[in-house]
């Protein structure tokens, strides 16, 4: 049914620490080995060798360059998949009921056998998290590993989405956010844990932590003044030649 | 948005053909026998052949009959609904006139509200998307009915009617993208709410997760075309609108009201690939793009 059930007090979902994350695509990888073996259809690749490579995935790590008013730019790497939203436009689209968000836990899941591959749902996401794979016609999305986190046949060490077991940097949580004492929740509340596009109301579970400030290392160099490149007060040749470049057409002044 | 040409002649001549079916429900035309079977068969073609060429671009056809479940929450599905109810409908309206020859009016009326429910429906699966601020706008529900009733219209010879209701769309259609093309900007959605970086500065997308090309990148990042956006609004503007207008004012001639007809359904096409072409979907942003 893609009516959305009323809200649930458990909120499974992932807390993703941007101050943490090196971009190595790792929770990439390991996302697609895990879900392209385990949960409904395979995460197909198009030309995987070819001159025009293309593939289903279901995470995917974007890198940004943030230029603060002041100070140098900071490079920040940017995990993205399913937000596991409270208000998620993707279900109430979907005219087949195939899309859908769980009642107990929040998870949003498709149900692959009823899904028609109309793509309505991608359309509704704002975030891109969903992918129609080319090869199956079926809608792709992160199932937050439901086939790991409640699998009884895995050592409980590994019963955590892939991404997560993976992350060799440790910037990627899993846990509960709709209870306050859960590990997450206070990482969260701790860390200013936040929204991506709150202006659309989907109300995501996930949350992004903030980048730290970067420490501020005051100017003290003692070869500072010895060194500097350029000379302001030229005498001689330097003084002429100086000059003489500058009258140049384009010549700095 | 990537322009579908399986969806463009859906909304071009579902809308046509909805359209038709509006009019011939209130009874603008009331043929029989023969001529009915023929006016009946033609609005069946055009909306019937629409909602097909509609199915060519899901994954899974042959699960279509699923998608009416949803109607609660889903115009897609209320659409379908609309769609069958309405050719339901009109087709006991039709098989009075071809073979009683008579008139079922408030069947006709019934039909013709549903034919517009089936052109709002469709219409309401794209105004509804928030992720598209673009379409998210009273004018795209409007600008889709003023088509489908103007199509009908000329297709049916109201000569009157159909020249000033597509006076009426021409000037709407100006005034949709005029306030559509800063609709974008004023959503408040922008790289900085995307990524939430936006405490520290400016955000700029450094690197891309992916070397080659994804589905939604394909689907939703459409620039190809974009540069030509201002010819193709004149020539959707001159042909979908202004030429039929001019050719029906015309001393009244089949070539001209024929041509009339063809110049609109070309305009119509035109102007559903910009509608597509030109919608941007807020993803674009993770991108760096839109």
């Amino acid at each position: 049914m893609t009516q959305l059930p009323p809200p649930s007090t458990k909120k499974l979902g992932l807390v993703i620490d941007l101050d943490t994350c090196v971009g190595c695509h790792a929770c990439v990888v390991s996302c697609k080995g895990w879900n392209t073996e385990n949960y409904g259809a395979p995460l197909s690749d198009q030309e995987p060798y070819g001159a025009n490579p293309s593939g289903t995935f279901l995470n995917r790590v974007h890198s940004y360059e943030v230029q603060p008013a002041q100070g140098q730019a900071q490079l920040i790497h940017f995990p993205k998949s399913c937000l596991h939203c409270e208000d998620a436009p993707c279900v109430t689209v979907c005219p087949t009921g195939a899309s859908y968000k769980r009642a107990e836990d929040g998870i949003v899941l498709v149900n692959e056998s009823d899904c028609i591959g109309c793509g309505l749902c991608a359309w509704a996401c704002p975030y891109g998290a969903r992918e129609l794979d080319a090869e199956e016609g079926v809608m792709k999305k992160c199932t937050l590993c439901v086939d790991r986190i409640y699998n009884e046949n895995l050592p409980e060490e590994d019963r955590q989405p892939a991404c997560v077991r993976t992350c060799p940097a440790g910037a990627r949580h899993f846990g509960d956010l709709g209870d306050a004492e859960s590990d997450v929740s206070k990482l969260v509340a701790e860390r200013g844990g936040f929204d991506l596009m709150p202006e659309q109301g989907t109300r995501p579970v996930n949350k992004y932590l903030p980048p730290r400030p970067k420490d501020e290392i005051p100017e003290f160099d003692v070869l500072a003044p010895y060194l500097e490149p350029v000379a302001s007060d030229g005498k001689g040749f330097a003084l002429w030649l100086d000059k003489a470049l500058s009258s140049l057409p384009g010549g700095a002044k | 948005m990537h322009p579908a040409i399986s969806v463009i002649i859906f909304n071009t001549f579902s809308g046509l053909g909805f359209g038709l079916l509006f009019w011939l429900g209130l009874g603008a035309l009331v043929p029989t026998g023969m001529s009915a079977f023929i006016w009946f068969s033609l609005a069946y073609l055009l909306a019937v052949g629409g909602l097909i060429a509609s199915t060519f671009h899901l994954g899974h056809p042959e699960r279509a009959i699923k998608a009416f479940s949803q109607w609660k929450t889903s115009w897609l599905s209320r659409e379908g609904l609309c769609a069958v109810f309405a050719l339901t409908v009109m087709a006991i309206y039709g098989a009075g006139l071809v073979f009683a020859g008579a008139r079922f009016a408030l069947t006709g009326f019934i039909g013709a509200l549903a034919s517009l429910g089936v052109v709002f429906t469709t219409a309401m699966i794209y105004a509804q998307m928030k992720t598209v601020p673009r379409w998210r706008h009273w004018t795209t529900p409007a600008m889709y009915l003023l088509l489908s009733i103007s199509g009908g219209a000329l297709l049916t010879g109201q000569i009157r009617i159909a020249a000033v209701l597509l006076i009426i769309g021409g000037v709407l259609q100006i005034y949709s993208w005029d306030t559509g093309d800063t609709r974008f900007k004023a959503s408040g959605t922008d790289m900085e709410t995307a990524t939430g970086l936006g405490d520290i500065g400016k955000v700029r997308a450094f690197e891309p997760p992916h070397t080659g090309t994804n589905y939604l990148m394909r689907e939703f990042v459409h620039q190809v075309g974009r540069k030509h956006a201002d010819q193709l609004r004149i020539i959707t503007i001159g042909l979908a609108f202004v030429l039929p207008i001019i050719l029906l004012l015309l001393p009244f001639s089949a070539f001209f009201a024929t041509l009339a007809i063809l110049s609109h359904i070309a305009g119509v096409l035109t102007l559903r690939w910009l509608f597509f072409a030109q919608a941007e979907h807020v993803v674009g942003l993770y991108y760096g793009k839109r």
